[in-house]
């Protein structure tokens, strides 16, 4: 007996298989992209009804990676806590890391000192740089080309070995805490970074002499995937996604928290609001991520304070009642944490608002009538990170 | 009633046949071993190395554990022509090294008619990917093998213009006579005189084989694996050989064709033939480790737009010249 | 004239930058390798040095086979894995003879002193697989007996494995060598 094709067999198909097909125009095709396809990094899992190969409908199906994180908050203390917020984006943890930090510094009123700043601001702003790495290798690799991602690597073992001395760990980083940071940055770890920066500065050209300007490249993303200011306010998409759309909306410089207000930097911004603007955007940002760095280095070494305020909170601490938001910028976007105590060990609500999650709904628009080569392209130019997607 | 010559002709075929299969089958571990060598080098890490002195050994491991895995077809596949998608694919390669004179004397056959006879046999890949697609009841195969075959039509047709461009000033399909007719110096190879039908026959060659940047057909990021999606064990390994084989049956027209064949400085011999047909798979291993690939419409594009007219233009300026 | 340019001269600049791809590619083929090549060669240890490894115990300086820990439990309440597990030392104890000692003592109305627990924990066993390597145990360490090791070259075939008796671990370590940091587990 031979299985019929989902659609035409009632039983055929999941649920949001099912629910997909019901709307299926005659001579489609229906194929989920995912969970397990290459190019959608992890397990994000899309329906897609194709028409030879221009995309009809696409619809991203979520939750093939869920944790429970914020539930987790619930049924931990807040010190406990920290360690998950290096799990949700494993590309920029330290963005989390300050944002529930933050949070919760807001809550309790603490001013953290000027040093700690100083450290939170240069490791935040290597992870940035290490986390436009890893997407920039990963979305070449998903155009088609391998090498690529080993130069990208190759640049960002060196910052995660500058990473690993203060934070002790290469990926999933714990490092901030109520009041400061765990460790203080030593000088080993600075000159490392006064090393780095030349020498990063030296290989972005060969990155855009090999990517950026290859006309191969160039045709692939350029007026693909067109998510404008339109689109982006309507589906709360931040970050790269909106100042590839010519927005020039970075919480760095819009709602200025910690010292940002302190720097000299430019927030890179492209109009064409298609798969290169956001692309253009990215390799900029890194270029102003360095500069930051280098102002941040410079100020830690006069710098008052420690690295923690003195007698910082205990893991079990008691934050007063009341409600408290934070949101950095994070290398997607938007990161916000929204915590709520009662006055007890345990927080009563942790809400994460992660900015892939707003930024992944654009694509089921950005994606109809393109190819399925440009879907991919899409897909990638988001930046996605797919457990901070399901959390 | 076989005659002297005929059972001679047989042997010699049986021969040539033999010598073909255990030539694809060298190829092809060499040419694994370098290009992985190779890609490890541009990465800047060594590669396959554990297998081995410098893993020269890899290749032959992999193969052994793509014969020793389980052969399986999806449910729903047609097993017929599911299993005779890949030797349809890897049979006819074996004809197409027959014509390719290696050296002065080292021809299998020497057929008057030989570049077309390496151009007829070839198309019929086709068939195997479109079949190999089509019967594996994959939705992904199925796009990969519409791509396959719209691609390998479109790209054959430049590649036979630019050939046609060599054949008109030779005034021979026989690639011994062609070989000969070039001298031994590079200056005096159809490479000078035709380095537009070089340009475009290159870039169909990088077509015609489904190589990077136009590996449209199992692009693996798009369509998982394409057409061989679903084939397992030594069904993907003989897609794998008959990829490798077509890669160097390609190399080896170019080179007869247009860099002298086996002619070449002090002495003429198939060490010179050997050596620039490696030098051009090199260059299509280059290729394919430095490019991001190309979208399926730009790739026929490219075809249409700029190869085919481009080759029209260089065979009627050729018949031209010829003419005069 | 722009036509001639969008049509003629553009093709060809966009050729040249495929042409730089591969020089860039090219370059970086002639180029030494970067690599380590694992079994053979590792990395320095001073790259390993900062790396947090598993939780180890720390030896007091003047007996390094018994661990500064006093027992207090912060690191077990305190930990988010949930994977530690200490078990305070019980109080020793008293022979027949030392009880009727303590019970005339008692009755003649001396202050008795029952003796106490070692604060030296009796088993602490730690769960590898459990650990997220936050640190929360090593910073509220009042005594700092708990430190990251540089432990990073471990791998076991099952998950029994992954438990560790630190305080088997630090006798080990205390052995072997007087240095303060060992490499293996």
């Amino acid at each position: 007996m031979k299985r019929q094709y989902a659609g035409t067999d009632p039983l055929a198909g999941d649920f949001y298989t099912r629910q997909f097909e019901k709307d299926r125009g005659e001579h489609t095709l229906v194929v989920n992209m995912g969970p397990q396809h290459p190019s959608t990094h992890g397990v994000l899992r899309i329906v897609i009804e194709i028409d030879g190969e221009y995309i009809l409908r696409a619809d991203p199906v979520l939750g093939y990676l869920h944790r429970m994180q914020e539930k987790m908050g619930e049924v931990q203390t807040w010190g406990q806590y920290i360690p998950n917020m290096g799990r949700v984006d494993y590309g920029h943890p330290l963005a989390w890391n300050w944002a529930y930090v933050g949070a919760v510094e807001k809550l309790m009123g603490i001013q953290v000192p000027e040093r700690a700043e100083y450290i939170r601001v240069i490791t935040c702003e290597l992870n940035r740089l290490t986390s436009h790495l890893l997407w920039w290798g990963a979305y070449i690799l998903d155009l088609g080309a391998f090498t690529p991602i080993m130069y990208s690597f190759d640049d960002r073992e060196m910052l995660l070995d500058i990473l690993q001395r203060p934070t002790a760990s290469r990926l999933t980083y714990g490092y901030f805490r109520v009041g400061g940071v765990r460790k203080d940055l030593d000088d080993r770890c600075i000159e490392m970074i006064k090393a780095f920066i030349p020498r990063f500065r030296s290989r972005l050209p060969m990155y855009k002499d090999l990517v950026t300007d290859n006309i191969i490249l160039r045709k692939r993303v350029e007026d693909i995937g067109i998510i404008d200011r339109d689109m982006c306010r309507r589906y709360g998409c931040s970050g790269p996604v909106l100042r590839g759309a010519g927005e020039p909306y970075d919480l760095r410089r819009c709602e200025p928290y910690s010292i940002y207000d302190r720097f000299d930097f430019e927030i890179p911004t492209e109009e064409t609001a298609c798969s290169a603007g956001r692309y253009l955007v990215r390799m900029a940002e890194m270029e102003q991520s360095l500069r930051i760095i280098e102002q941040a280095v410079e100020g830690l070494a006069h710098a008052e304070g420690g690295h923690i305020m003195p007698k910082a909170p205990k893991p079990s601490m008691k934050p007063p009642k009341g409600e408290a938001y934070f949101a950095v910028e994070g290398a997607r976007g938007k990161v916000g944490v929204y915590a709520v105590s009662e006055g007890k060990k345990v927080p009563y609500r942790i809400k994460l608002r992660s900015p892939s999650y707003s930024n992944l709904h654009a694509f089921a628009e950005a994606a109809q009538g393109t190819l399925l080569a440009d879907a991919v392209a899409t897909l990638g130019s988001l930046d996605l990170i797919i457990p901070e997607i399901d959390r | 009633m076989m005659n002297a010559i005929d059972v001679h002709m047989l042997i010699r075929l049986i021969i040539a046949v033999v010598a073909a299969m255990a030539w694809v089958g060298i190829n092809a571990l060499v040419l694994v071993y370098c290009e992985r060598k190779f890609a490890g080098h541009i990465q800047r890490r060594p590669g396959p190395f554990e297998v081995g002195p410098h893993g020269i050994l890899q290749p032959l491991a992999d193969g052994l554990k793509l014969m020793g895995k389980q052969l399986f077809r999806p449910a729903g596949a047609d097993a017929f022509l599911f299993w005779l998608a890949p030797m349809l694919s890897l049979l006819p390669v074996l004809l197409l090294f027959l014509p390719i004179p290696y050296g002065p004397m080292l021809t299998a056959m020497n057929v008057s008619l030989g570049i077309l006879l390496i151009l007829a046999f070839s198309s019929l890949n086709v068939l195997a990917l479109l079949l190999a697609g089509w019967s594996s009841n994959n939705k992904w195969g199925i796009l990969g093998a519409a791509r396959a075959v719209s691609q390998s039509v479109a790209y054959e047709i430049p590649l036979l213009l630019s050939v046609l461009a060599v054949t008109f000033m030779t005034g021979s399909f026989n690639l011994s006579a062609i070989s000969t007719s070039q001298g031994a110096w590079p200056w005096q190879w159809n490479l000078m005189a035709q380095p537009l039908a070089f340009f475009i026959y290159l870039v169909s060659a990088f077509g015609e084989t489904n190589r990077a940047p136009f590996d449209l057909a199992e692009a693996e990021s798009e369509l998982t694996a394409g057409f061989h999606t679903e084939y397992s064990s030594m069904g993907f390994g003989l897609f794998f050989m008959a990829e490798y084989a077509y890669m160097v049956v390609v190399c080896s027209v170019c080179t007869v064709l247009f860099l002298g064949g086996f002619r070449g400085p002090v002495a003429d011999g198939w060490w010179w033939f050997l050596a620039k047909t490696y030098a051009l798979l090199f260059l299509m291993i280059w290729v394919r480790w430095t490019y991001p690939r190309v979208r399926f419409d730009q790739l026929l594009n490219i075809n249409w737009k700029w190869l085919l007219p481009l080759a029209v233009f260089n065979l009627l300026a050729t018949a031209f010249v010829m003419k005069l | 004239m722009s036509a001639f340019r969008q049509n003629v001269i553009q093709p060809i600049i966009d050729l040249w930058s495929l042409i730089v791809g591969l020089k860039v590619t090219g370059k970086c083929f002639s180029q030494k390798l970067i690599t380590v090549h694992y079994p053979r060669e590792t990395i320095e240890d001073e790259d390993l040095d900062t790396y947090g490894g598993h939780v180890e115990l720390v030896g007091k300086p003047k007996d390094p086979a018994t661990p500064k820990c006093i027992s207090c439990m912060m690191c077990v309440t305190n930990c988010p894995s949930r994977c530690l597990k200490v078990v305070k030392a019980k109080a020793p104890k008293l022979t027949a003879e030392q009880q009727e000692a303590l019970a005339e003592a008692k009755a003649r109305g001396e202050k008795v002193k029952k003796p106490r627990a070692p604060k030296t924990p009796q088993k602490f066993i730690y769960d590898y697989s459990l650990c997220s390597l936050c640190a929360t145990c090593i910073e509220n360490c009042p005594v700092h007996s708990l430190r990251f090791s540089h432990t990073m070259y471990w791998a076991t075939t099952s998950r029994e494995e992954l438990k560790l008796d630190l305080l088997a671990r630090l006798r080990r370590q205390a052995r072997r060598k007087p240095r303060p940091a060992a490499k293996e587990s």
